[in-house]
């Protein structure tokens, strides 16, 4: 088996249109139909929903000393939104699940192998 | 040993064989150990013993099958001396060293197509999709890939790793696609032939990819027998390629479909793809390729350029213009037309595509504009499209207003 982090990137203000209420929904009910469907396979291992990036801080370490800067690490358009992490076959088991998260979320979907950890 | 006798096996000819053979070796021993990299190096493993050896014992009589074997146990002794090594040949259930005449025919075949689709993988870029296939199934040499794209041979050697880790890190799998995948994944694969036959015209190693694509569309075609598709490829780069003794003249000049002296075409080559393209029309289930195939099976078939049925290849670009709508394919289209209809339509419909900076855009629009007699406009086309020409023969067409020399 091998793990894979597959990650939904928004692109800051780019939000999809504004939905009714009975559309947001539906896209939960497919999402929770989706997860507990990666849950009953046994792909599921992990996932999370993140705050908007303007509540990130970021903590850096220079000569001993803590530096702590308001906003996300990175300035730019493009952040992090959520992700999931399975444990599937291989790649092509992790495509599938990436195609179906990005019909659902309607942003792309970066998909990542981890490292294997030993003994795991 | 019934091989040639030992003063006649030269390194030349060894290499020759290991070309030959090394694309199935490697596929076989990719699925033995799981590993595109240990086959690699297996099979470069075992050319090096063949080197030393055949000059003096002859060529093996199934040298394919020498090679599997002597890399598969020089992989397995190698991997044997380290601990990671014993553990992936446990994990692997290589358990011995076979001897030579054990080998599977059938399961070669299958390897072959599984390491086809792995290096086509659509997780993969274009460009290490074709290097891959290239270096892998067409046992090319690193050197020979990047002279063959025009990139050094330590960026090429760099993109080959770079794809490699990706197969192994990201898990690409190395199988044929389950049904619902295939569709998508076969387009890639007959898509990466396409382009190695493509960049096997207009490079100056041509010579070797171009029959490289064309034994890599018959070994698809022969392990799926049923992918109307694959037939399609096929027969297409056989009618392009038929053609290709009389594409340029004996001063090295390019001569146009309408000029080429028909005689110089490759008959027997030419009666092949176009009993493919019968057995395509009977099945009944087009697609580019075939229709594309059928295209130049109309010019083919016609004992002199001035008997050529445009109506019919009018028809069958409607029907790839309705299956592949893009302004290449409505390009040739138009280009039909114009023998069809004449110039001043086929203008018409060239002036509404999108494809400014496109090399046969320019060439076509200088034709039509000279055939038009509006000289000072084809004058210009004729020299863009010199600009953007990808060959020095066809650059030297042009500049001279698309004449040939005389």
């Amino acid at each position: 088996m091998a793990q894979y982090l597959l990650s939904a990137h928004g692109v800051e203000g780019e939000a999809r249109g504004p939905m009714t209420e009975d559309e947001v929904a539906a896209v939960t009910r497919k999402v929770l139909e989706m997860e507990a469907e990666m849950k009953s396979q046994g792909v599921w291992l992990f996932a999370a929903r993140l705050h908007a990036p303007d509540t990130a801080t970021v903590v850096r370490v220079s000569d001993g000393e803590v530096l702590t800067t308001d906003g996300p690490f990175a300035e730019s358009k493009e952040h992090l939104g959520g992700f999931y992490l399975i444990d599937v076959d291989d790649l092509d088991a992790a495509l599938h699940w990436a195609a179906r998260t990005a019909e659902l979320v309607n942003t792309p979907i970066e998909v990542r192998p981890l490292v294997d950890h030993p003994g795991g | 040993m019934t091989g040639p006798r030992p003063s006649e096996v030269d390194a030349a000819r060894i290499g020759r064989i290991f070309r030959e053979e090394s694309g199935r070796c490697v596929a076989t021993l990719a699925g033995v150990f799981r590993d595109i990299d240990i086959a690699e190096e297996a099979v470069q493993e075992a050319f090096a013993v063949a080197l030393d050896r055949w000059p003096e014992l002859g060529v093996p009589d199934n040298p394919g099958a020498w090679i599997t074997t002597t890399a598969r146990n020089r992989a397995i002794n190698r991997l044997n001396r380290e601990a990671r090594g014993r553990e992936l040949l446990r994990e692997r259930a290589v358990l011995v060293p076979v001897n030579p005449e054990a080998e599977e025919v059938g399961a070669v075949r299958d390897d072959v197509l599984r390491l086809l689709f792995t290096c086509c993988h659509p997780a993969l870029a274009t460009e290490a999709q074709v290097a891959l296939t290239l270096r892998l199934l067409g046992g090319l040499t690193t050197e020979d890939v990047a002279r063959a794209f025009l990139v050094s041979e330590s960026a090429m050697a760099q993109r080959l790793v770079r794809a490699k880790r990706k197969i192994k890190a990201a898990r690409i799998p190395y199988r044929v696609p389950e049904a619902h995948d295939l569709p998508d994944r076969l387009r890639s694969v007959l898509a990466v032939i396409y382009l190695i036959y493509n960049a096997g015209l207009s490079s100056r190693a041509g010579d070797e990819l171009r029959p490289e694509a064309i034994r890599l569309a018959r070994t698809l075609t022969e392990l799926m027998p049923d992918e109307a598709e694959a037939a399609g490829l096929l027969a297409l780069l056989l009618l392009t390629e038929a053609r290709s003794p009389a594409r340029h003249d004996a001063s090295g000049a390019l001569v146009t479909l309408g000029q080429q002296d028909r005689a110089r075409w490759d008959h027997a080559m030419i009666e092949e793809g176009h009993e493919i393209v019968r057995r395509c029309l009977r099945r009944d289930r087009p697609g580019p390729y075939q229709l594309q195939a059928a295209i130049n099976a109309v010019h083919t078939d016609a004992a002199r350029a001035g008997q050529t049925d445009w109506h019919q290849i009018v028809a069958l670009y409607d029907d790839l213009l309705a299956l592949s709508p893009t302004p290449v394919v409505a390009l040739n289209r138009a280009i039909a037309i114009g023998e069809t209809r004449g110039p001043a339509d086929a203008l018409a419909l060239v002036d509404e595509l999108d494809l400014d900076g496109y090399g046969p855009y320019h060439a076509a629009r200088a034709d039509l504009l000279a055939r038009l007699g509006r000289t000072d406009h084809a004058r210009e086309e004729y020299d863009r499209a010199a600009e953007l020409a990808a060959t020095e023969a066809e650059r030297d067409f042009l500049a001279r207003g698309g004449r040939h020399r005389t």
